[in-house]
């Protein structure tokens, strides 16, 4: 058993293939040791007994040329899933069950995947540590009362504790980097357009992507082969040629042309960060590549652009959830008095902290100043790596300015709860793709990583260099798993 | 335009000019919805023609359904409008039961179409008025509030429908030009098939803005918005109360404030809704979930060659080249189904007599029963036959009265109801000529008189050939031959 959950998803897929293990092995493996990790709190809503059956059906008559023959995932629960409880971690939508089925899982599913169940999260991915919950905080497997990073917390602790061989999350901010760099393992954001977001419960729409999050860099290409289609549902979704990016995954990286940035040397920035920073660039110009330093000057405005931009897009996406069609209702007198029991028990305070804030910033007098100058900063972004671009192939940066914290640490000053986005968040609203990978850990013991941005559409790219860094890094976590009963 | 027919409130000595400007909300005629595949038939079952998207499940996604960004680029070209070739869906947030997204989908900065024009013909000439835009956006669904004593029920199936808001500028000046106004305008969208124009299934309502000022003043007055109003006596009867009203509260020292009003078709009058403070702070902002509307150049001159003939140029031809009056012109082309049944009559028989039939006859028939021309009993082509049969001598214009009737009734042609009821006129000199001499004989004492000068007496002898022969003579040639056997 324990063999199992150590595999990699590519390896398990090949022991299936040479019908070495059974897709029920596999399954009821996963299953025995999430019943085992329940303290970890990962899974939101479980669907073990049809993972069971669907498994054994598998085994029958599956067909073992599909890409994820019989493999059981559990995804992050911001994804709809048909007739299984969907709830993006709040109460507002804790009793509702969709009647479809999101783009990104189906395709997971069309290619012979099981779904296990469903992964906690932040509160509509709103949050960097996996604390706003309604179905309360996630412990990550790296240490005991420690975040694992957030928004797609649940989906970091589930991998990182080996609950699932892989998963996929979503990435608005930092929500697939900065959890996998919290929990040593490997976190795709795809370039925006890339993966449907038609089925994924919404939360700042020109910033949502969904992508991969795996043991290392070959199964995120796995992944990623699967998931990223294009999709006339999603009226974002773009139709670019779309690379065979397990089959084509390379380690050569010679003559590639790496940018350093030197604006993401922020200050207080802990010299364990730095010192990963510089080793990474070591790494790489042994590889072959080419270090050439760049500037990204507009990089400071990012944080701040962000958190217009996406509450803005939330306070609008989130109107929808009133009592009126489904999900939780508290009643009132009257239609408003409905509307603000509904809303006011429904949703947690990060989520009302940032729908006024979106409000505010879209509200007349206001738009010009907040809103509007946002989306200039945000062109001006973009504008940069532009610019970076005409020299380099890839830019390296840390994922995040710092290690993952206790419990609690950050829960009272969201401020310095943001700023964990500080180096992620200019990828999003660039629309570029990145990738973290595990790169060293700090004086805790808990893992770091590096972040690899890329050009738009060229994953490829961005998967080679992430591959061919990962083979000389050889990270290990190395978890006791203290938490198993 | 002569001072005498301007409409103007008069308040003792003052004299106040009404300035109008309309919202209009037509229903684009589409089968499916503007971001969703699901049906837009009137009169469904509530909550039957909805999808996940019209209801706002999470994580659905709106897709343009560009079979109405199509309409929506007719139409304007229809109104002789620029077309934007860059427009943005923008959000307009605020919450109410009906609405499932909590924000409507709509256009504010950068509409798909631009600035255009209507032509309106007044007894005394034409008068442009200017279009100010045209912006595609979603309709809500329904609140019902009289089914259930203790709830308010919700129908989704208007949820998602596509609307084309027509923005006039503030150029109309009497309730009479917002009725001309609003049925060229759904004229135009009947000639393109864009808008069916029902007014009572709401396919068609407006936003009516009504300002006054002093005549000769040039600076516009506090506008007042009487939101909704789904008939054309209605947005007449409520610009009438409300430039009254506003009229009143000037003469008395008053100011107007900028409000939204609702039209009480009960009550007849216009009640305040909401003022400009309470206004809603909508919180526009692009739709992120939609890429901004790009238009090729090849995309719209497709567009442009599918557009028909449209009214003003159907009145110029039917003047050009049929040599009808502007007023008959303006009649027959005002609705497209008029035109294409004149088009369809002339083909084979006499303009003229057409055009004084359609008019007349048939437009009273239709009138009578409240029917559309498309419902008509008598088909174009029996209509036609029946004019020949008029023009070729076969019956008098009385007679085809008659027969007119009874199409009206049985839906037969003119021929065989002619032949049935043995109505054929009775067109042989000889036989006419015997029933002359007859009357002649019989009336010894007419002739004299006749004879004597008394010249009215003609229509006598008229009248008794005519009762011998059940009124089947030709009349021109009993007139013939009766002045030639009198003198």
């Amino acid at each position: 058993m324990s063999d199992i959950i150590n595999l990699t998803l590519s390896a398990l897929i090949d022991k299936i293939k040479n019908k070495e293990l059974s897709s029920l092995e596999i399954t009821k493996a996963y299953i025995t040791r999430a019943e085992k990790s329940k303290d970890l709190n990962t899974y939101i809503t479980t669907d073990f007994d049809n993972a069971i059956e669907k498994a054994k059906k598998f085994d029958e008559k599956g067909n073992f040329d599909y890409k994820l023959p019989g493999v059981p995932l559990a995804i992050k629960d911001l994804f709809c899933t048909n007739n299984l409880k969907t709830t993006a971690g709040s109460k507002i939508l804790s009793n509702f069950i969709p009647s479809y089925e999101s783009t990104v899982t189906q395709h997971l599913w069309d290619e012979g995947a099981i779904l296990l169940g469903k992964l906690n999260c932040d509160e509509f991915a709103m949050g960097s540590s996996n604390e706003t919950s309604f179905f309360g905080n996630v412990e990550s497997p790296v240490g005991k009362k420690v975040v694992p990073g957030g928004s797609s917390g649940g989906s970091a602790s589930a991998l990182a504790a080996k609950l699932t061989p892989a998963t996929i999350g979503t990435d608005t901010g930092g929500s697939i980097r900065q959890p996998a760099s919290f929990t040593g393992t490997v976190g795709l954001k795809p370039t925006y357009g890339s993966c449907s977001r038609y089925g994924i419960v919404a939360f700042a729409s020109s910033l949502d992507q969904a992508g991969p999050m795996t043991q290392d860099v070959s199964d995120a290409a796995l992944m990623l082969d699967v998931i990223s289609k294009y999709d006339t549902k999603d009226s974002t979704s773009v139709n670019f040629r779309r690379g065979d990016y397990f089959k084509s995954l390379s380690s050569n990286i010679k003559g590639k042309k790496i940018g350093i940035p030197k604006e993401y040397r922020v200050d207080g920035m802990p010299k364990e960060i730095e010192s990963l920073w510089q080793d990474g660039i070591t790494l790489l110009k042994k590889l072959g590549a080419k270090i050439i330093d760049i500037s990204l000057p507009h990089t400071k405005y990012a944080l701040p652009a962000y958190y217009i931009v996406a509450p803005a897009e939330a306070s609008s996406n989130l109107a929808r959830y009133d009592g009126v069609k489904y999900g939780y209702r508290s009643e009132g007198e009257n239609l408003i008095s409905m509307y603000e029991n509904t809303r006011s028990e429904g949703f947690g305070d990060e989520v009302k902290r940032r729908i006024m804030i979106g409000t505010y910033v879209l509200s007349s007098g206001y738009y010009d100043a907040y809103y509007l100058k946002a989306q200039k900063i945000r062109r001006l972004i973009k504008n940069d790596f532009d610019e970076a671009y005409k020299s380099v192939d890839a830019i390296l940066t840390p994922s995040t300015p710092n290690s993952a914290f206790k419990i609690g640490d950050k829960t009272d000053d969201p401020v310095s709860m943001y700023l964990n986005d500080i180096f992620t968040v200019p990828v999003n609203l660039s629309g570029l793709p990145a990738i973290s990978i595990p790169a060293g850990k700090d004086k805790n013991n808990y893992p770091l990583g590096l972040q690899i941005i890329g050009k738009a559409f060229e994953e490829q790219n961005l998967l080679d260099i992430s591959h061919s860094m990962e083979k000389e890094l050889s990270f290990k976590n190395n978890l006791q798993d203290w938490w198993i009963k | 335009m002569s001072k005498n027919k301007e409409y103007l409130i008069k308040r003792g000595n003052s004299e106040y000019e009404v300035i109008i400007g309309l919202e209009v909300h037509a229903q684009v005629l589409s089968k499916s919805k503007l971001f969703s595949d699901s049906p837009t038939n009137f009169g469904a079952e509530p909550n039957t023609q909805v999808s996940l998207v019209d209801a706002a499940f999470p994580g659905m996604l709106p897709v343009i359904n560009e079979f109405c960004i199509k309409q929506a680029v007719k139409t304007g070209i229809g109104l002789n409008a620029a077309i934007n070739k860059k427009s943005i869906f923008d959000r307009k947030n605020y919450f109410y039961a009906d609405l499932p997204q909590g924000y409507q989908i709509s256009q504010y900065k950068d509409p798909i179409v631009g600035e255009g024009s209507i032509l309106l013909d007044l007894p005394d000439g034409e008068k442009k008025v200017g279009i100010e835009r045209l912006h595609l956006e979603q309709d809500a669904g329904k609140s019902i509030h009289d089914i259930d004593p203790q709830n308010t029920l919700v129908d989704l199936n208007r949820s998602g429908v596509a609307l084309m808001e027509i923005v006039s500028k503030p150029d109309l000046r009497s309730p009479e030009e917002v009725n001309l106004y609003i049925k060229k305008l759904r004229s135009i969208m009947r000639y393109l098939g864009t808008c069916d124009g029902n007014m009572q299934e709401g396919s068609l309502r407006a936003d009516v803005n009504v300002s006054i000022r002093k005549t000769g003043d040039k600076k516009l007055g506090t506008r007042c918005e009487i939101k909704n109003v789904n008939s054309i006596k209605f947005m007449q009867m409520a610009i009438e109360y409300e430039a009254n009203r506003q009229a009143d509260i000037l003469e008395e020292g008053g100011s107007i404030d900028q409000e939204t009003r609702l039209f009480d078709t009960k009550k007849n009058e216009t009640r305040s809704m909401r003022s400009k403070e309470d206004a809603h702070d909508y919180r526009y902002f692009p739709d992120p979930d939609l890429l901004p509307l790009e238009l090729t150049d090849d995309f719209i001159s497709k567009i442009k060659k599918e557009i028909p003939e449209l009214p003003d140029e159907k009145k110029k031809r039917f003047v050009d080249k049929f040599k009808l009056t502007p007023y008959e012109a303006n009649i027959l082309v005002s609705d497209i189904e008029t035109s294409k049944y004149f088009e369809d009559v002339i083909k084979n028989s006499d303009i003229k007599l057409a055009t004084n039939w359609i008019t007349g006859e048939l437009f009273a028939l239709l009138n009578d029963r409240n029917l559309e021309i498309s419902q008509s009993p008598i088909s174009s082509k029996n209509l036609s036959s029946l004019i020949n049969l008029i023009k070729d001598g076969t019956i008098s214009g009385k007679i085809a009265k008659t027969v007119f009737e009874i199409m009206a009734n049985e839906s037969k042609d003119p021929k065989s109801i002619i032949d049935e009821k043995g109505l054929k006129q009775q067109s042989d000199p000889k036989e006419i000529e015997k029933i002359v001499d007859d009357v002649i004989k019989e009336n010894p004492k007419n002739v004299e008189l006749f004879k004597s000068g008394k010249d009215k007496l003609f229509g006598f002898f008229v009248g008794q050939v005519m009762k011998k022969t059940d009124g089947k003579a030709n009349p021109k040639l009993v007139n013939d031959i009766l002045k030639k056997k009198l003198n």
